[in-house]
């Protein structure tokens, strides 16, 4: 469903030219789960970004769906995130002055979707990650598990077909990160397909397909037998 | 993103920020206030000169010797004529135009009011019945120069002098001495204190010729005519001109000035100054659109983080833009309408501690004020919201 052809992004930092991805050739079927790791300016997050239709490559094509992305007005941009694309984050990106259940409802509210159905989707997300009791606290209320909690239950609200999930947990410890992961790939195991970056090879090593990056270009690309 | 959901959700915001808010809809309120308040003052003030103006009279005409206006012709001056003096003859052949109700020959002076061993200086006015009619003047006790009985030795003092010469007893009735002439008090003016810088309450008055015997005039100083309705009052110009033209041999040689013009040109002047007063205040509106556009500026600044992840779950660029927008009319809207309210109130605490001024603010202005509140809002929002949906999305995001 992903199909990336010859992609590239440079960076100008002052009057430093930086590849940050140089000739990308990837596909990536639909259900897949893959991970991206890499060491920090390896170009991992920008690929990402690409793929999640926040960055625009240089040159290269970017097919998704069998669909060409890449010269897309930024509307049709954005309802393609909006409706086929989650994004998880490391520092949650939670709205502070929002509750729980109005963070995970801003999906819903960008796509226009009527306030009874809302009601109803929001319920049904906030079971499912056990939220209910935290519905109406601000996320200042909540500890970082149940944050990454409420951003995965905004990423999926929307029902998308791909998550991308970038260090989904840098800031969690490590029994709250797992718990996280475990979360995300339920999700995997639903059908979606599911992209985290990470540094950490460990959590990397749990995805079918593993993907290392550096400086730019991609290193290997394994995928696990057994998955 | 639905208009509603667009409203509902910059609402939110708006009240989240409270202090924030709070400030700026202050500073937009203030403005407003302004506004409605220097404009109720001007207003007001033009108002209560019109009140002035309607309270000497009615439907008036003032006719007055000599040319006001300047004419190519030198004629009268090479054969050194003088503009012709009025007469008591001319204010009874003004008397019987159709379009005159009634008219009061006017003359004014000096002389020393004597009487129960007191002794003052007082203006005198010599007139007939119809002056309190058409002055719109009272009479507190008696009665004023009967109809035309002019030639009666009646006097009618001022509500000041008949309190100082009689203190304690009844003034009608009373014998005074007015310069060598002796008067019997037939009544005394109400108080009405002054009126357009003359007052009434100071003067006494006398029938016309005895006024003319005494300062040994024939001319008059004024004839005061009240035209029988609003309509008639320039035909009524026309037919006294034309009248004293052909009684003084052809010559135009009067003045008639209306009320009405003197009102427009008060009203003209008063208007204007009102206009610039409320452009004044308006000025402070615009500072507070500056006020709402830094703000603005500051909250994309601030939630610059949040507008990256808007754009990573599908917000369109418009859908940002319209955020901050409707952010922006929220808070221009409740400025708009406090600073209405506020500056209602302040009208009202002018009214109260000046009851003579009608201080209300025009509908104009009111409308104005909150109209320049919301388009300076709204305008000053315009860069703000475009500068947050412009941002790119993968450095908001990394900006924390």
């Amino acid at each position: 469903m992903i199909h990336l052809s010859a992609i590239t992004r440079t960076f100008h930092m002052g009057d430093q030219v930086v590849h940050a991805l140089s000739d990308i050739n990837l596909h990536i079927a639909s259900g897949e789960y893959v991970s991206i790791m890499g060491p920090s300016g390896s170009g991992k997050s920008t690929l990402l970004n690409i793929i999640g239709l926040l960055d625009r490559p240089d040159s290269g094509r970017y097919e998704l769906d069998d669909r060409l992305i890449t010269d897309l007005p930024e509307t049709e941009q954005a309802q393609i995130r909006r409706e086929k694309i989650g994004f998880v984050f490391q520092s949650f990106h939670l709205i502070p002055r929002l509750t729980a259940a109005e963070n995970i409802e801003l999906p819903l509210v960008l796509s226009g979707i009527p306030p009874e159905q809302r009601q109803i989707r929001v319920n049904e997300a906030l079971q499912a990650f056990e939220l209910k009791q935290r519905a109406s606290h601000r996320p200042a209320e909540l500890s970082g598990g149940q944050r990454q909690r409420v951003a995965i239950a905004r990423a999926t609200i929307m029902r998308p077909s791909v998550i991308l999930a970038d260090e989904p947990t840098g800031n969690l410890d490590h029994q709250i990160g797992a718990e996280v992961m475990a979360l995300l790939e339920n999700l995997h195991h639903g059908g979606t397909t599911l992209i985290v970056v990470t540094h950490d090879r460990e959590l990397g090593a749990r995805a079918h397909r593993q993907i290392a990056m550096r400086d730019g270009k991609i290193l290997t690309d394994q995928t696990d037998d057994a998955g | 993103m639905t208009l509603a959901d667009t409203l509902q959700t910059s609402f939110k915001t708006v009240v989240s920020y409270r202090v924030r808010s709070l400030l700026i809809i202050l500073a937009m309120a203030l403005g407003v206030a302004a506004v409605v308040v220097l404009t109720a003052l001007g207003d007001g003030a033009r108002q209560y000169v019109i009140n002035q103006f309607s309270s000497i009279g009615t439907n008036l005409l003032v006719v007055l010797p000599g040319r006001a206006e300047t004419s190519g012709s030198f004629l009268g001056a090479v054969l050194g004529q003088t503009p012709r003096d009025l007469t008591l003859k001319d204010a009874q052949l003004l008397g019987r135009l159709p379009q005159v109700r009634r008219y009061a020959p006017l003359n004014v002076g000096a002389a020393e009011l004597s009487g129960a061993n007191r002794l003052r200086e007082v203006t005198v006015l010599g007139s007939n019945a119809d002056l309190i009619p058409i002055r719109h003047m009272k009479l507190a006790q008696g009665g004023f120069l009967a109809h035309g009985t002019e030639r009666n030795a009646q006097i009618v003092l001022g509500a000041k002098i008949a309190n100082e010469f009689f203190p304690r007893s009844q003034a009608i009735g009373q014998r005074v001495r007015l310069g060598d002439s002796r008067f019997i008090v037939s009544g005394v003016l109400a108080a009405q204190g002054e009126s357009m810088g003359f007052n009434t309450d100071e003067i006494v008055i006398i029938p016309i010729d005895y006024a003319q015997a005494m300062f040994n005039t024939t001319s008059l100083f004024r004839i005061l005519i009240e035209a029988k309705s609003h309509n008639v009052i320039e035909p009524a110009k026309q037919a006294i001109l034309a009248a004293l033209k052909q009684s003084h041999d052809g010559e135009e040689d009067i003045t008639v000035i209306t009320q009405d013009v003197i009102l427009s040109t008060f009203d003209r002047i008063l208007h204007t100054m009102t206009l610039a007063v409320a452009g004044i205040a308006a000025i402070s509106l615009i500072v507070a659109g500056i006020l709402v556009m830094n703000v603005m500026l500051v909250a994309v600044n601030q939630r610059t983080a949040e507008i990256g992840l808007l754009k990573a779950i599908g917000a369109t660029s418009r859908d940002i833009r319209r955020l901050f927008f409707a952010e922006a009319v929220w808070l221009s809207f409740a400025g708009a309408i406090l600073g209405f309210l506020l500056g209602q109130s302040g009208s009202l605490m002018l009214r109260l501690a000046y009851p003579q001024l009608p201080a209300w603010a025009p509908a104009w202005a009111s409308i104005a004020g909150i109209l320049v509140a919301l388009i300076t809002g709204v305008l000053a929002c315009l860069w703000p919201a475009s500068q947050a949906a412009r941002l790119d999305a993968v450095k908001a995001l990394s900006k924390r």
